[in-house]
């Protein structure tokens, strides 16, 4: 029954190759149901995975332009030097061995008639069902001043890889009393406490490493994820060195130059010694050219099946998807795709899908050894993803120091796990 | 080509496994935290549990009477029925992935 299929896969492989270089890219896979998954990370290569686990007999296959994967999760540790980038980086020899293809390809576009996915290289692949699961692009349209050439000069560190070990090296070459400032985009944006876990962890460095400097957050919001616990943390360990600016104290950065690592707010200009600007984000290019995407940058999708509002037969997963109350995380990308794959393959055998629950849980180092969360439990509602009243919520506001460094190791704890299902 | 070979092996290995059931509502979201047995982690793994102590810590959880850090805002996010569910599937996929 499977060893067909397999041979199909490779057939596929071998197929594009040979004719893509000719020029005439054919499709791949034809009889068999194949699912295409685009993107390779925490949801993408979970839904691919989780595809394959349900249904073996399944043709699934992941693209995903880069070979090795760099997590975001604890990547702010690598700029605080806690940790190192090695530890962040993952290939996709796991993801294969399930009997999943995997080509190393962006995808450039989608034929909704013929179901086709259209790769750089020229080639297409035929699906039955399309999963989309690009996660973010950030917007060098957003704030004057800051394009694709000033993350250099400041550093965004928001996808991880160089971007992270600049910023480290930044922070490391800095001079005692310098001026580091975050700058924190407006909502909706991956990872909601990811911005006041790094300022914290940097504020860690500096305290140990450089206690004369000092750092700003310019925010473009009043709130934030876990600000009160954040907060008065911040007041107990690194006590006059963060400064917040809401949004209404002047906080929104209007304009960037990074030839002088200016920050321009309506309320005045901020020069840093490190810049760290996290600008506004929406879901990767790809769900726009697939015509998942509507006018906010972010794709709205069926709570229960995770399916396009705008494209049926296309899936979105993850950051690029509108997840109603889910925050934008790794642990909500995966648990959607779990749902998403199961969902599909429903769908595949003409089976009404299930009313799904999702958790999501976000874990952020106050410093190493003080760790704080927030958890919700998710279900549709009115066509969104809803919180389930009366769970979830954050850890308490007052807590003994176990129970901080408690929550520290299970942080660590859940890197693990998740990334040994996602990749290993 | 001896990968091939290998890697055809083992997924002839898979293939003979039963299929567990479909997930019920949230039980998959559970394998985010919690890994399969064999990998000694902080968060103990729920493998090799009976579905009935499995539904008793969850009570446990939602009603107060054990400590948690986060279990307790989990759990209360589940019916009794929903729990009762979720512990039935991961006890059976215990069953259709051990070893032959
Ligand atoms: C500093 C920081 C800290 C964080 N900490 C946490 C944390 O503690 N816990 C947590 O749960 N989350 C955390 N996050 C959030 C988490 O990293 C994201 O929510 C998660 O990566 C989303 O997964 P995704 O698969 O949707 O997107 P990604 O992980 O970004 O994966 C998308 C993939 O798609 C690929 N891709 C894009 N376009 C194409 C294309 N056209 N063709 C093919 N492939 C394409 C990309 O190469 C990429 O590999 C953090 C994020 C940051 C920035
Ligand atoms: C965010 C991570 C996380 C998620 C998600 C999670 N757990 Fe837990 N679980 C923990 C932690 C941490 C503990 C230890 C108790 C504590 O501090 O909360 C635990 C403990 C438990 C225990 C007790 C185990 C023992 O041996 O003492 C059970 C049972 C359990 N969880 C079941 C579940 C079920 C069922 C789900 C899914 C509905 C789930 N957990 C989802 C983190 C998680």
């Amino acid at each position: 029954m499977r060893q067909p299929s397999r041979r199909t896969v490779l057939q596929g492989v071998a197929a594009s190759g040979a004719v893509a270089a000719l020029g005439a890219p054919p499709a791949i896979g034809q009889a068999q149901s194949r699912v295409v998954v685009i993107g390779g990370g925490f949801a993408g290569a979970s839904c691919a995975r989780a595809l394959k686990q349900e249904d073996h007999n399944l043709a699934v296959t992941l693209v995903e332009p880069q070979t090795l994967y760099t997590a975001c999760p604890f990547s702010n540790e690598v700029i605080a030097g806690l940790r190192e980038i090695e530890a962040q980086q993952f290939t996709y020899d796991g993801v294969r061995r399930d009997g999943i293809e995997v080509v190393h390809q962006a995808a450039t576009g989608v034929d909704h008639a013929a179901r086709r996915v259209r790769l750089a290289d020229g080639a297409e692949i035929e699906y039955a069902r399309l999963v989309v699961a690009p996660g973010v692009d950030l917007r060098f349209d957003a704030i004057p001043g800051y394009s694709e050439t000033a993350v250099e000069a400041m550093p965004h560190a928001w996808k991880a890889g160089g971007q992270t070990v600049l910023l480290r090296r930044q922070l490391a070459e800095m001079a005692d009393g310098g001026t580091v400032v975050i700058s924190s985009p407006p909502n909706p944006f991956r990872c909601p406490p990811g911005p006041y876990e790094r300022a914290s962890l940097i504020a860690h460095y500096l305290k140990l490493s450089k206690p004369k400097s000092k750092l700003i957050i310019l925010d473009a919001k009043d709130q934030f994820s876990k600000q009160r616990l954040f907060q008065a943390a911040w007041q107990e360990l690194y006590p006059g060195l963060i400064e917040w600016v809401s949004l209404s104290m002047g906080g929104r950065v209007t304009e960037v130059d990074p030839s002088t690592k200016t920050l321009i707010t309506e309320f005045g200009n901020h020069e840093a010694d490190v810049a760290n600007v996290i600008p506004p984000q929406r879901a990767g290019a790809i769900a726009a050219m697939a015509g998942v995407a509507d006018q906010t940058g972010w794709c709205p999708i069926d709570p229960v099946t995770f399916e396009s509002k705008l494209q049926p037969g296309i899936h979105v997963i993850g950051d690029a998807a509108i997840g109603g109350a889910m925050p934008k995380s790794a642990f909500t990308a995966n648990a959607q795709a779990k749902v998403c794959a199961a969902a599909v393959i429903s769908l595949l055998r003409d089976r009404k899908p299930a009313e799904p629950k999702l958790i999501n849980t976000c874990y952020s180092l106050v410093a190493p050894d003080y760790g704080i969360s927030i958890a919700g439990v998710y279900r549709p509602k009115d066509g969104l993803l809803a919180e389930v009243e009366g769970a979830g919520g954050t850890s308490p506001l007052s807590a003994p120091a176990s129970v901080r460094a408690a929550e520290a190791v299970y942080a660590d704890s859940w890197f693990r796990t998740i990334t040994g299902e996602v990749f290993a | 080509m001896r990968r091939e070979l290998l890697l055809l092996a083992v997924l002839g290995v898979v293939a003979a496994m039963p299929v567990a059931a479909e997930a019920p509502a949230g039980a998959t979201a559970c394998a985010g935290c919690h890994a399969p047995a064999g990998r000694d982690l902080p968060v103990p793994t729920l493998s090799g549990r009976t579905p009935e102590s499995i539904v008793a810590d969850m009570q446990a959880f939602r009603s107060g009477s054990r400590p948690a850090t986060v279990m307790d805002r989990i759990a209360k996010g589940f019916s009794d029925g929903e729990t009762r569910a979720i512990a039935n599937w991961l006890a059976s996929k215990d069953h259709a992935s051990a070893k032959p």
